[in-house]
């Protein structure tokens, strides 16, 4: 590409099931892009003949199946890589093979790629592989998705069919949250809308692939920090003058002065050079291989993080992490595998799964392990502290692979969720200001009232007459609920149990920060799992957790159903609803116990008040 | 003058951090060398990567003894620019059997260079080799990996390979195992084209076209490059305006006519062309797959 404001290359892969065209999809591309050279056309023309499944036509798809199994099989085993351009701009094509057993060369694939499409064969509709390979390139973060209904021509170029599928299709985005994806009728093997409009589905008039992958953004999962950071890959010490730190920036820019600090010791220099490949350079950017020269002596190797000084990284030991199993030997909890995250190689091992993804239906299966092209949910441990971020905010400290110790077989790639616990090294920002100050200020003691219980149990209606009281009463207050913090806070979090747990460890520090400012906080949450209430307890500072039990009958409730919420999961619109196909802990000893089958809101609400005077968290009028 | 594409950019910074990572995590790497193109632009890339050490690994050339003259005098210039460690390797049998093209057909690049490679690689023990192969240059090619592992024997499994996730490398081996690297892996012909103009990489004069003594021979065009190429009486040699596109063992490599004398010519010409690049290359045609068979056997 001459063109230097051009559009940057781009990456994309093609996935769906087997002889959904994927092949040929690609094979049409370059041929119609004038990629096939004439003598790549005879041999094409003669393979036809020996290999071809088209008849007297030429079968693309034998352009790319280029190992000799593959050909015989007339299927596509492995991940093949073609390049390709239009006049407008550079394509690198993945074809990725379509058969579940290869699900882990299209994981493969999708860690390299800045878009997908996904091909699906207008006869037979949306298969669970469709929804598998929407799940993946989502998790995977790729931010563009193509919709491919092929082989229109063998449904007369149905309107009708085309809209259903893509109808069934879009429920399933909005399941999955799917930001950007587009759906587009074509037949691969005669070319129509790839390179050209179709004539025989002028109903459609939306444009062609070729237009659609010309004009994609390459996105990629933003990254909102933009300090420099880079992994140290190699240490280059030709000689005792020289001592350089190797790697490609992942974020973030670095000038000559700048004051680095090295993870995970935390020593902190100043930077003396910068080379980018051979040439000094007063800075680097995002993607440059540089190697950097500091001023001080400190002690740094490969694996290590440098990282603008004044906004650390992460570090910690244990994980939620997402994992997508892809050896034949199923996942072995508990036991010792090699994991590369960055240029960082440590031991680590991973709990009995929380649970595997059912794809079509999104639901939590319970598991006791992971088996070859599983995708499920674990915690991670690692054998000392590693530098991290959430695969969401740093995809390349995010991200990380499972290598077995004894066969060196890869056999997981994994995405880090979040962290369970940070190491030490993070520290508090003391406020001159105390706790205790904030609420003698306020004339109240700074409490946290936690509501839990069954849906429609009256949570949120006790906590909104409570705030009103200590409103009027003058008091400082403020409710956090399942909805408030679910529009922000928590907006990327489902309800499966993982991101339950997330929700409420989440929502237990915000509760802590703001009764650190002496606020009264009530939190009504339906918060069911016993283990998450004693984490938000122990959050909170001694004496000022308040576990009200708020008691209902399940049919009272399912009666009230304020929502309709009950009913949706009665008809198994909902999954993993509390009280329905999801337990309810009860709590063994709470502060509270409050019963709204027997007692209006009012009265609960009361008794609430009282406590809070009898504790003298307040004071009676 | 041009600046570098961002294209360029990533490709660049891409091959510079696989050098690294090759070296940081083998014991005794080695890159192979052929006086190629890529081979220049592989060697420019290393010393970009190490830079200011010297390339931290040898360069290793198994050679044929059937190299056309102008490349062994361009490899011989290099190693004084470069300032590198170069092994060249000959088959001891190859020698002793005189193996050639002429009169052993296929069977002279299995031996002098697949085995002879696969010799090479065992006596000095090395345990990574990094190569110019590209995706774009053939089939089998384009499903290979960038770290691709290669067994005790080197042979390569292409349908058991290790799953290669974003840019982290699964580098794990036991003794007597290695791997074949890729850093080119994303390059095309065209980006190698470009990047040789933009950086002024040093090339084989062979690449430019100039007016040669060649025959046709099965519709090919071969260059007389020594009194060796025996000429068959029905052949009269002729002086034609040729180039190389792909520079192999002489007489398997074809030349094509071509008016390109310089870098931009040789640029426009390959945007333009409609013939592959290694159709000038007899090995890939020998049977269906044939450059598969070869790479299992152990053929970079």
């Amino acid at each position: 590409m001459n063109n230097i404001n051009a559009k940057p290359q781009l990456r994309f892969m093609t996935c769906g099931s087997v002889d959904d065209g994927k092949s040929t999809l690609i094979g049409r591309l370059l041929f119609d892009c004038g990629e096939v050279y004439d003598d790549q056309v005879q041999s094409l023309i003669n393979d036809s003949k020996t290999f071809g499944t088209t008849g007297e036509n030429i079968d693309f798809a034998l352009l790319l199946d280029g190992l000799s199994a593959e050909r015989e099989q007339g299927i596509t085993i492995d991940v093949a890589y073609r390049y390709f351009r239009t006049k407008n701009r550079d394509f690198v094509v993945a074809d990725t093979p379509g058969h579940e057993q290869y699900t882990r060369n299209m994981v493969t694939a999708a860690s390299n790629c800045e878009a997908a499409i996904i091909l699906i064969d207008a006869r037979k509709g949306i298969s669970v592989q469709t929804y598998r390979h929407a799940y993946i390139v989502n998790m995977m973060g790729i931010k563009n998705i193509y919709i491919a209904v092929n082989k229109m021509d063998l449904v007369e170029y149905s309107q009708k069919i085309f809209d259903n599928i893509k109808n069934k299709f879009n429920e399933y985005a909005n399941k999955i949250k799917l930001e950007r994806f587009e759906v587009l009728p074509i037949c691969a093997i005669t070319g129509e809308n790839l390179n050209a409009k179709s004539k025989n589905m002028s109903w459609f008039s939306g444009p062609t692939l070729i237009e659609i992958l010309e004009n994609t953004d390459n996105l990629q999962i933003e990254q909102s920090n933009t300090d420099f950071c880079m992994s140290v890959q190699y240490v280059n010490r030709p000689n005792l003058d020289f001592r350089g730190f190797c790697g490609n920036v992942i974020r973030g820019e670095l000038v000559i002065g700048d004051e680095i600090c090295v993870l995970p010791s935390g020593q902190i220099t100043t930077v003396s050079q910068i080379l980018i490949g051979d040439k000094s350079a007063d800075k680097a950017s995002k993607n440059d291989a540089i190697t950097i020269c500091f001023n001080d002596e400190i002690d740094c190797s490969r694996g290590d993080v440098i990282t603008a000084s004044k906004n650390r990284m992460q570090i910690s030991d244990q994980f939620n992490v997402q994992i997508i199993w892809m050896s034949e030997q199923a996942l072995i909890p508990r036991r010792n595998m090699v994991m590369k995250i960055a240029h960082q190689s440590v031991y680590a091992s991973i709990n009995p799964p929380d649970f595997k993804i059912d794809f079509t239906t999104l639901g939590q299966l319970a598991t006791k392990t992971l088996n070859v092209n599983d995708i499920g949910f674990a915690k991670l441990s690692t054998d000392k502290p590693i530098v991290y971020a959430p695969f969401s905010e740093c995809p390349k400290l995010g991200s990380f692979i499972l290598i077995d110790k004894l066969t060196n077989q890869t056999l997981a790639a994994g995405l880090i969720e979040f962290a369970l616990r940070r190491a030490q090294n993070i520290h508090w920002q003391l406020s001159e200001i105390g706790r205790n100050e904030h609420a003698i200020q306020k004339s109240q003691k700074a409490a946290i009232i936690w509501l839990t219980g069954l849906s429609g149990s009256g949570k949120s209606t006790i906590a909104n007459i409570i705030e009103r009281q200590l409103f009027e009463m003058g008091h400082h207050s403020y409710i956090l609920d399942g909805d408030n913090v679910r529009h922000g806070l928590c907006r990327d979090l489902g309800f499966t149990q993982t991101d339950r747990i997330e929700n409420i460890r989440r929502v237990a520090h915000v509760a802590r920060l703001m009764s650190d400012a002496g606020l009264i906080v009530i939190c009504a949450f339906i918060s069911p799992y016993s283990a998450e209430r004693e984490l938000a307890r122990s959050v909170a500072q001694e004496g000022e957790f308040i576990e009200v039990y708020v008691k209902t009958l399940l049919e009272t409730a399912e009666k009230r159903d304020p929502k309709g919420l009950y009913k949706r999961a009665r008809s198994g619109e909902i999954k993993n609803f509390t009280g329905i196909d999801s337990p309810y802990e009860v709590p063994l000893s709470p502060e509270l116990i409050i019963e709204t089958t027997t007692h209006s809101a009012n009265e609960c609400a009361n008794e609430i008040m009282e406590y809070l005077i009898e504790n003298e968290f307040i004071k009676p009028c | 003058m041009k600046k570098k594409s961002s294209k360029q950019e990533a490709l660049e910074a891409e091959a510079i951090s696989i050098f690294r990572e090759v070296v940081a995590t083998s014991t005794n790497p080695v890159m192979l060398y052929s006086m190629g193109k890529d081979s220049s632009v592989l060697l420019h890339l290393a010393y970009k990567a190490f830079y200011p050490a010297p390339i931290p690994f040898p360069i290793l050339h198994v050679d044929t003894n059937w190299k056309f003259r102008d490349m062994y005098k361009f490899r011989d210039e290099i190693t004084k620019k470069y300032d590198i460690n170069l092994i060249v390797y000959k088959n001891p049998d190859a020698v002793a059997q005189n193996i050639n093209p002429f009169e052993h057909g296929a069977n002279h690049t299995d031996i002098w260079k697949t085995e002879g490679l696969k010799q090479a690689l065992n006596k000095y023990g090395f345990d990574a080799a990094i190569g110019g192969a590209r995706r774009d240059e053939e089939k089998s090619r384009a499903k290979e990996r960038i770290f691709s592992f290669r067994d005790k024997k080197h042979k390569w499994d292409p349908k058991n390979q290790r799953p290669e996730l974003w840019d982290i490398f699964n580098t794990k081996k036991n003794n007597g195992e290695s791997f074949r690297v890729f850093p080119l892996s994303n390059w095309t012909e065209l980006d190698i084209w470009e990047y040789i103009s933009d950086q002024k990489i040093p090339i084989v004069p062979l690449y430019f076209a100039k007016t040669r003594n060649t025959v046709i021979r099965d519709g090919m065009i071969y260059m007389l490059d020594d009194d060796r190429f025996p000429i068959e009486k029905n052949e009269i040699p002729k002086l034609r305006k040729i180039r190389f596109r792909t520079l192999g063992c002489y007489p398997l490599t074809c030349a094509v006519e071509s008016d390109a004398v310089d870098l931009n010519a040789i640029i426009e010409e390959i945007k333009t062309i409609k013939t592959s690049e290694r159709n000038g290359r007899k090995i890939d045609s020998d049977q269906d797959s044939s450059m598969e068979k070869k790479k299992r056997d152990g053929y970079f």
